[in-house]
């Protein structure tokens, strides 16, 4: 079947510009990117994509997911997660090892690949745990894991609490080929906190987790990869001292990598307020300050990517006392517009903004994607970016509705999206047609 | 007459200055009815609460108890330990079986933050919030505000110290905003690791030294030190404590004449507070105790008495 994106704008990443460009895919890759008026072609089989008005971008990576199978299926399986995904106008997720059992071996990682292919809708790359069971004991076993699949490996929820383990999951990770994306909190500090430390927790009396708890460890991956050279990736940045330390280091020449979220840069902690659990996150979100850091961050690309840290739970761990809730929100459904949000406030321009949602997390995990060129695998996005809508709770796909943006005004969104050159999912199917 | 329109009491920080006199002044009456002979009033007959305590209680518990007595409600009371929520039932689940027997009111204390508000949410029963987690504590505040305006005869302009764990103290946190709210000066104190973060948020002074953050005040209000959820990172011994933070007539020398000493209890004589104080002639903290039961059957009446039906709805 031949595709035909026909009248969009195309958002090319790397080489930063906006042109408007028919697309044409053929066996799942793009066989030619033309001006726009030039192709007529007359035959049967063609489907035509109207794209006039809307842009065209590479899919979406989203390098910091939680999938939840095996194990926690109640919250999200792979195929929900997946229908989420390319709702949201991703065409790949690298899902994080909290699972049950973790993914520290062959057997799990395998599983996972193949629930994402019977789901089919777009890629999944395992990132596998560092230590055995998330213990920070020993580590897995990098080499099959990454044979098998993974393409990173990460303790995330709790981080490596042994420094000289750390080390040598940094060392033997690179030799490896794997991504190392650490979860940086000093849990003694954090203890029993529920929200970031400030006025808020203050004034409404709950346990703060201090801005500290997460540089200290931010500071000591830093240090750890300055010692071996060897790259550390840093998951979602939450305060303004993170930001300071990346920079630093990236000045430096260390070979550090970040990412933030979309609720850090848009959100703060009075959203907490209230006892709201569909704001309790770990990190937590935290003062309008730190947003205002995390926003320079990116334009500044101190912080590489924005990834959505997707972490669906059931009403059964959210309807709780606010300390007893579980931490966590789901993201892959509202990462778009809330990052053209940072592009409207002049943050970003549409190209980094593309950038950091494609072909930035596409290169810090070393996968095929996250471009649109002739020859590279059809995976690609067409979005609305000025659609303007309420988020509604019955609106979304994932199993999770634990979000904070239900009943806000959200602007932009995912039309159609396309993996590997087949259409699996479209909001409006007037626009394709048979000519 | 003012109307008290409110389905619940969850913190004084939804209360306005009139609810606040309007509390205090309905307290006066209810007090009046506590020294009588025959101390029950038909005022609450046909309506039930029920008194939810997932935390050990006696003061607060047996205070609501003896309110709700005096005005002729039906009470039944609930521990943690003797309910299903040992069983691993949800507070929102207990709740909606409780609000299924159709009570009135509900008077929870929980170890959550914010469990009342959860609960009020949840369930068409008013809630009293006697204590939640760090948060607040209104009903002790309402208490301690009754007690120092009839100690003093006013509460605009007077000056107030509360010494102690600030940071996990629902009482300060409760009595800090409701003496704000009725223009009292608040000053705190306590080991640098017993304040909030932020103290400036909450309006008040920070004095870490007890000895300088009494002097001058009208009001000295100590807290207990929670030995039951301190950690051993506030504080290295509750001797060091005693003798730097601790209440002593040696520390009273500082004061003004004619303030009063108030405590939440329960106790730890020797501890924040040294015993002769405790018991001595500027300690008010019995009456503290009689005057919980009275503020606590205004806000009763207030909440489901007479004619308050149409708020309820």
């Amino acid at each position: 079947m031949t595709l035909w994106i026909r009248g969009g704008d195309l958002v090319d990443p790397i080489k930063g510009y906006i042109e408007k460009q028919d697309i044409i895919i053929e066996d799942g890759r793009i066989s030619r990117i033309l001006p726009s008026g030039v192709f007529s072609e007359k035959a049967d089989r063609i489907t035509v994509i109207e794209a006039s008005g809307r842009l065209i971008i590479p899919g979406m990576i989203d390098m910091h997911v939680h999938l939840r199978e095996p194990g926690y299926e109640y919250k999200e399986t792979i195929e929900t997660g997946s229908m989420a995904g390319v709702a949201g106008g991703f065409t790949g997720l690298a899902c994080m090892p909290n699972t049950d059992p973790t993914n520290d071996n062959v057997s799990v990682t395998e599983f996972i690949l193949r629930q994402a292919a019977k789901a089919g809708k777009l890629k999944v790359y395992p990132i596998a745990a560092i230590t055995k069971g998330r213990k920070g004991e020993s580590l897995a076993e990098f080499g099959d894991l990454k044979k098998a699949g993974a393409v990173g490996v990460s303790d995330d929820g709790s981080p490596v609490v042994n420094s000289e383990l750390m080390r040598r999951a940094l060392e033997y990770a690179r030799y490896h080929e794997l991504t190392v994306i650490s979860h940086c909190e000093e849990i003694s500090l954090s203890a029993e906190g529920v929200m970031h430390e400030g006025m808020v927790s203050t004034k409404i009396g709950l346990k703060g987790i201090p801005s500290a708890s997460e540089e200290i460890m931010v500071e000591r991956e830093i240090s750890l990869a300055r010692l071996t050279g060897c790259p550390v990736h840093i998951a979602h940045v939450s305060t303004a001292g993170s930001v300071n330390a990346i920079r630093r280091a990236k000045e430096d020449g260390v070979p550090v990598t970040a990412e933030t979220a979309p609720h850090y840069f848009t959100l703060d902690h009075t959203e907490v307020m209230g006892y709201n659990t569909n704001a309790k996150i770990n990190p937590p979100l935290r003062t309008a300050e730190d947003v205002a850091f995390i926003k320079k961050g990116l334009a500044e690309d101190v912080i590489d990517v924005i990834a959505t840290d997707h972490a669906p739970h059931s009403l059964l761990e959210k309807n709780l006392e606010f300390d007893k809730a579980a931490f966590g929100i789901i993201g892959l459904e509202t990462a778009l517009p809330l990052t053209l949000g940072l592009v409207r406030e002049g943050v970003l321009t549409i190209q980094t903004a593309v950038k950091k949602l494609t072909h930035a997390p596409s290169s810090i995990l070393r996968i095929d994607s996250g471009v649109i060129q002739e020859g590279a695998i059809a995976d690609l996005a067409v979005i609305d970016p000025e659609f303007e809508y309420t988020l509604h709770e019955e609106d979304i796909i994932s199993k999770g509705k634990n979000t904070p943006f239900i009943g806000k005004k959200l602007r932009g969104r995912n039309i159609l999206t396309i993996t590997e050159g087949q259409i699996v999912w479209s909001r409006d199917s007037k626009n394709i047609g048979c000519r | 007459m003012k109307g008290f329109n409110h389905k619940d009491l969850l913190g004084m920080e939804q209360l306005s200055v009139s609810d606040i006199e309007l509390i205090l002044d309905t307290a006066e009456s209810m007090k009046e009815i506590s020294q009588r002979d025959i101390k029950k009033v038909p005022t609450l007959r046909g309506k039930s609460i029920i008194n939810f305590f997932y935390e050990p209680s006696t003061r607060t518990r047996a205070s609501f108890e003896m309110a709700a007595k005096r005005l002729s409600a039906d009470t039944i009371s609930l521990s943690s330990s003797g309910t299903s929520m040992t069983k691993g039932e949800t507070l929102i689940d207990t709740a909606k079986n409780l609000q299924a027997m159709n009570p009135d009111l509900i008077v929870l204390r929980h170890s959550s933050s914010g469990a009342p508000h959860l609960l009020a949410s949840e369930v068409r029963a008013g809630i009293i919030n006697a204590g939640d987690g760090t948060n607040e504590h209104p009903t002790q505040a309402l208490l301690d505000l009754f007690t120092i305006k009839e100690k003093k005869g006013k509460l605009q302009g007077l000056k107030v110290a509360i010494i102690g764990d600030i940071k996990h103290s629902r009482v300060a946190r409760s009595n800090i905003i409701g003496l704000k709210k009725m223009g009292a000066e608040v000053t705190i104190s306590g080991p640098p690791t017993m304040i909030p973060m932020m103290s400036g948020s909450l309006g008040v002074n920070v004095v870490n030294n007890p000895s300088e953050a009494i002097k001058g005040k009208d009001v000295i209000m100590v807290l207990r030190i929670q030995l039951e959820r301190q950690s051993k990172l506030l504080f290295p011994t509750l001797r060091e404590y005693s003798t730097y933070f601790g209440i002593s007539r040696e520390t009273l020398k500082n004061t003004k004449e004619g303030a009063i000493i108030m405590h939440p209890g329960p106790i730890n004589r020797g501890v924040e507070l040294a015993s002769d104080v405790a018991d001595g002639p500027f300690s008010v903290i019995l009456e503290q105790v009689t005057n919980g039961v009275a503020v606590r059957m205004a806000l009763l009446y207030l909440l489901i008495g007479g004619h308050k039906s149409d708020v309820m709805d």
